[in-house]
C-alpha cells in the first residue's frame, strides 16, 4: 500500500486579539490509497481544523505554521493559492456537516455541480449534465437528469448530502475529507449514508477521512482511528483495537460516554469536566486536570509512544482493559 | 402565480382607497384655501362665489365622494393655483425628477455594491478601512449641507459644474430629458451625488454585511473546496447571495426618493416634484396635494410589488411557497 496522504508534525495557529491559538499542534498520520481513517474527537479539539488544515482552507487569523502535508508526492504546505486551488477538488475533496448549508439555496443542483466542474474541466453543456446526471446516478439518486432543474430545498436532508457526496466525487479525487457527514441526518439516514459512502469509496479507490465526534459512527467506517484531544493525536490504532482495548484516558472516557456503554435506566457517563480553553492549555497533557489517573508526572508534554501498530500520549497508560468499571 | 398577483392587486386597491380617504381628510384639516386663492381685496361675493365654484361649501364626505368619483374616472381635478389639470401639472415635472433620482439611486447601488463586496472580501485592507469611514460620513453629514458644499466648490469656487437647473433637454416621446445632453448631463452631476450620498454609504454597509456574512458560510466554504476559484465565488454565489436584502433596500429608496427628493431639488432649483408640493403645501393647492400623495402610495404599491416579484425570480423558496398557499 502507498500512502496518497501524509501529514507530518502539521501545526495551525490561530492569532487572535486574545492570544495565540494553536488548534493543530504536532499532528503526524498517513492515509494509505482507499483507506478510511477515522479522526476523533470532542468539539473544540481541533479536528476540523486538521481537516481545513489538509485544503489549505484556513482563513485569517488563523495560518499553517509549521509541518508538511503531501499529497501524491507534492507538498500542499506553502504551495501557492493557485496551485492548491487546482487540486482542491480535483485530488482532495471535502463534505460538511449540514448539506442545507453548503449547498446554495439560490442555485439549481446542476448549476452548483456545473460551476465544481468547471472549476477543473471545460465541457460543453451536453458534456457536463451527463456527467452531473451520472454523478447523481452513482449517489443514488431517482431521475438523475430530471433532479439538475431542483434546488436544494426541494430534495430531503439525507439526499442533500448525496448531492454534496456527488459534487466531491466529481473529480474522482484521491482523498476525501468529511467533516461529520451525517451528524445533521436521521440516524436511519447516517446508517445508510455511511454504508453508501464505505462502498462508493472502495469503488473508486478513495482514501477517506472521518471527522466525527461519534465514535460508533466512526467504528463502522473507519479502519483506523485517530483520537484528538486539544489539538493533538493522543491515541491512534485500527479501529477495533481503539474501540476494544483503549490506551488513552480521554479514549476510554469516549468509550464510555456512549450510551450502549451503560445499562438501561443507569445514567451516562460522563467524562468530568469540559475541554480546556485553547488560549490557556494546562502545561503538560492537556487531559491531565479532567484525567482519574493524572498525577505529578502528567506536567510534561508526554512522548508518543508508539508499539506494534499503535501508539499513544500518555504517561500513565491503560494498560488493562477492565480498568474503571467492565469492558463491553 | 396568477393568484398571488391577484391577491396583491385588491391589497394595492385597499391600500389606496385608505390612502385617499386618509390623504383628503389630512388636507381638509390643514386649512381653508379660500383666503389664498381669491385676491385680499374680493368681495364677499366674490367670495362666495369662488368657493361654492370650488366646492367648498359642501360637507367633508360629499367633497370626498365628489374627488373618488372623478378619480375613478382618471381625474385628480384641477390646480386652485395654476388653473390645469393636476395631472397635467404633475406630469410635467415628474420626467425631471424621475431622470434624477434614477440616476442618483443606479449610482448609489452599482458603485455602493462593489466597494461593499471589496470591503467585505477584504475586511483588513487600508482601502476597506477607508471606504467604511466614507459611509459613515455620508450617513452623519445633512444632506442639505453637502448640497451647499457641492455647488460652493464645483460651481462657485473651480467653476466648472452648473449650479442649478436642467439644462438643455432633448424631447423623446413628448417628454422633455436631460440627461441625452451633454449640457443637462452636466446639470445633473451634482444634485445626482448629492443624492445618491446617503444611499451610497447604506448600499457599501449593506452589501459589505452580507459579504462578511456569505464568504464566512458554509457554502463557500464547500465552493472552495471543490476548486471554485475566489472570482467565480463571488460572482456566482455571494452576488446572489447578498441580492435580497439590497433589492428590498433599493425599492423602498427608489419610492422615498421619487416622492421626496424636495430638499436636493430646492437647493438646486431642479423643477421636479418634489418642488412642486413644498410650493402646494405653502399655498394650500389641495388637489395637488391630495393627487400627489394619492400617486406616491400608489408608486410605493407598485414598487414593492415589483419588488416581491423580483424576490420570486431569484429565490426558488419562495416561489414555492407561494404554490403551496
Amino acid at each position: 500500500m502507498t500512502a496518497v496522504l501524509e501529514v507530518r508534525d502539521l501545526r495551525t495557529e490561530f492569532f487572535t486579539a486574545a492570544g495565540t491559538v494553536r488548534a493543530v499542534n504536532d499532528v503526524s498520520f498517513s492515509l494509505d490509497e482507499g483507506e478510511i481513517i477515522g479522526l476523533v474527537g470532542e468539539s473544540g479539539s481541533g479536528k476540523s481544523v486538521t481537516g481545513f488544515s489538509l485544503l489549505g482552507l484556513i482563513d485569517a487569523p488563523g495560518r499553517i505554521t509549521g509541518g508538511s502535508v503531501r499529497l501524491n508526492g507534492s507538498e500542499l504546505v506553502g504551495m501557492s493559492r493557485g496551485e492548491l486551488r487546482r487540486r482542491r477538488g480535483r485530488e482532495i475533496a471535502m463534505i460538511f456537516q449540514d448539506p442545507i448549508a453548503t449547498l446554495n439555496p439560490l442555485l439549481t443542483i446542476g448549476q452548483q455541480m456545473g460551476l465544481a466542474l468547471s472549476a477543473h474541466e471545460r465541457l460543453s453543456p451536453k458534456a457536463t449534465e451527463d456527467r452531473c446526471t451520472e454523478a447523481l446516478e452513482r449517489v443514488g439518486i431517482p431521475s438523475a437528469r430530471a433532479r439538475l432543474k431542483s434546488y436544494p430545498h426541494e430534495f430531503s436532508g439525507g439526499m442533500r448530502q448525496r448531492v454534496a457526496i456527488a459534487i466531491a466525487l466529481l473529480h474522482r479525487p484521491k482523498v476525501i475529507v468529511a467533516d461529520e457527514p451525517t451528524t445533521a441526518l436521521d440516524v436511519s439516514i447516517q446508517a445508510q449514508i455511511v454504508t453508501e459512502m464505505k462502498m462508493l469509496a472502495r469503488e473508486f479507490g478513495v482514501a477517506m477521512i472521518w471527522i466525527s465526534h461519534d465514535l460508533a459512527v466512526v467504528s463502522g467506517i473507519a479502519s483506523r482511528i485517530l483520537v484528538m484531544y486539544a489539538g493533538r493525536i493522543v491515541e491512534t490504532g485500527t479501529a477495533a483495537e481503539v474501540l476494544r482495548n483503549p490506551i488513552h484516558p480521554y479514549t476510554r472516557g469516549l468509550l464510555d460516554s456512549m450510551p450502549h456503554a451503560t445499562r438501561p435506566g443507569e445514567m451516562l457517563r460522563q467524562i468530568p469536566g469540559s475541554m480546556p480553553s485553547m488560549l490557556s492549555l494546562p502545561p503538560g497533557c492537556a487531559f491531565a486536570p479532567r484525567c482519574p489517573r493524572a498525577d505529578a508526572a502528567c506536567t510534561a508534554v508526554p512522548e508518543l509512544v508508539q508499539q506494534g501498530g499503535r501508539s499513544w500520549r500518555c504517561v500513565h497508560p491503560l494498560t488493562q482493559p477492565d480498568h474503571e468499571g467492565a469492558t463491553a | 402565480m396568477l393568484a398571488f398577483i391577484v391577491q396583491r392587486a385588491l391589497q394595492a386597491i385597499l391600500v389606496m382607497a385608505v390612502m385617499s380617504v386618509i390623504v383628503f381628510v389630512g388636507v381638509y384639516a390643514v386649512g381653508n384655501p379660500v383666503d389664498i386663492v381669491i385676491p385680499p381685496d374680493a368681495t364677499i361675493a366674490m367670495r362666495e362665489e369662488v368657493i361654492r365654484r370650488l366646492g367648498l361649501d359642501l360637507p367633508l364626505w360629499k367633497q370626498y365622494g365628489i374627488f373618488a368619483w372623478n378619480l375613478l374616472h382618471g381625474d385628480f381635478g384641477r390646480s386652485f393655483v395654476y388653473n390645469m389639470p393636476v395631472l397635467e401639472l404633475i406630469g410635467g415635472r415628474l420626467p425631471a425628477t424621475l431622470e434624477l433620482v434614477l440616476i442618483s439611486i443606479l449610482f448609489a447601488t452599482v458603485v455602493g455594491v462593489s466597494l461593499g463586496i471589496y470591503a467585505g472580501v477584504k475586511p483588513d485592507s487600508l482601502l476597506s478601512k477607508l471606504i467604511m469611514g466614507l459611509s459613515i460620513l455620508g450617513f452623519s453629514v445633512p444632506s442639505f449641507w453637502v448640497g451647499l458644499i457641492l455647488i460652493l466648490t464645483f460651481a462657485v469656487s473651480l467653476g466648472i459644474l452648473p449650479a442649478g437647473g436642467r439644462g438643455e433637454t432633448v424631447t423623446v416621446f413628448g417628454v422633455p430629458w436631460s440627461f441625452l445632453t451633454l449640457n443637462g448631463l452636466s446639470h445633473i452631476v451634482l444634485p445626482a451625488l448629492n443624492l445618491a450620498l446617503f444611499k451610497l454609504a447604506m448600499m457599501i454597509r449593506l452589501a459589505r454585511a452580507g459579504t462578511r456574512e456569505a464568504m464566512l458560510s458554509d457554502t463557500v466554504k464547500f465552493a472552495r473546496a471543490a476548486g471554485l476559484s475566489e472570482a467565480t465565488i463571488l460572482r456566482r454565489h455571494v452576488l446572489k447571495l447578498i441580492s435580497i436584502p439590497i433589492i428590498t433596500v433599493f425599492g423602498l429608496e427608489l419610492g422615498s426618493t421619487l416622492a421626496f427628493a424636495v430638499v436636493t431639488e430646492t437647493i438646486f432649483s431642479w423643477p421636479g416634484v418634489g418642488k412642486l408640493i413644498i410650493d402646494s403645501i405653502t399655498v394650500l393647492d389641495r388637489p395637488v396635494m391630495v393627487a400627489y400623495l394619492v400617486l406616491t402610495a400608489f408608486l410605493f404599491v407598485m414598487i414593492n410589488f415589483t419588488v416581491d416579484l423580483v424576490f420570486a425570480a431569484i429565490d426558488p423558496r419562495i416561489r414555492s411557497g407561494r404554490q403551496s398557499a
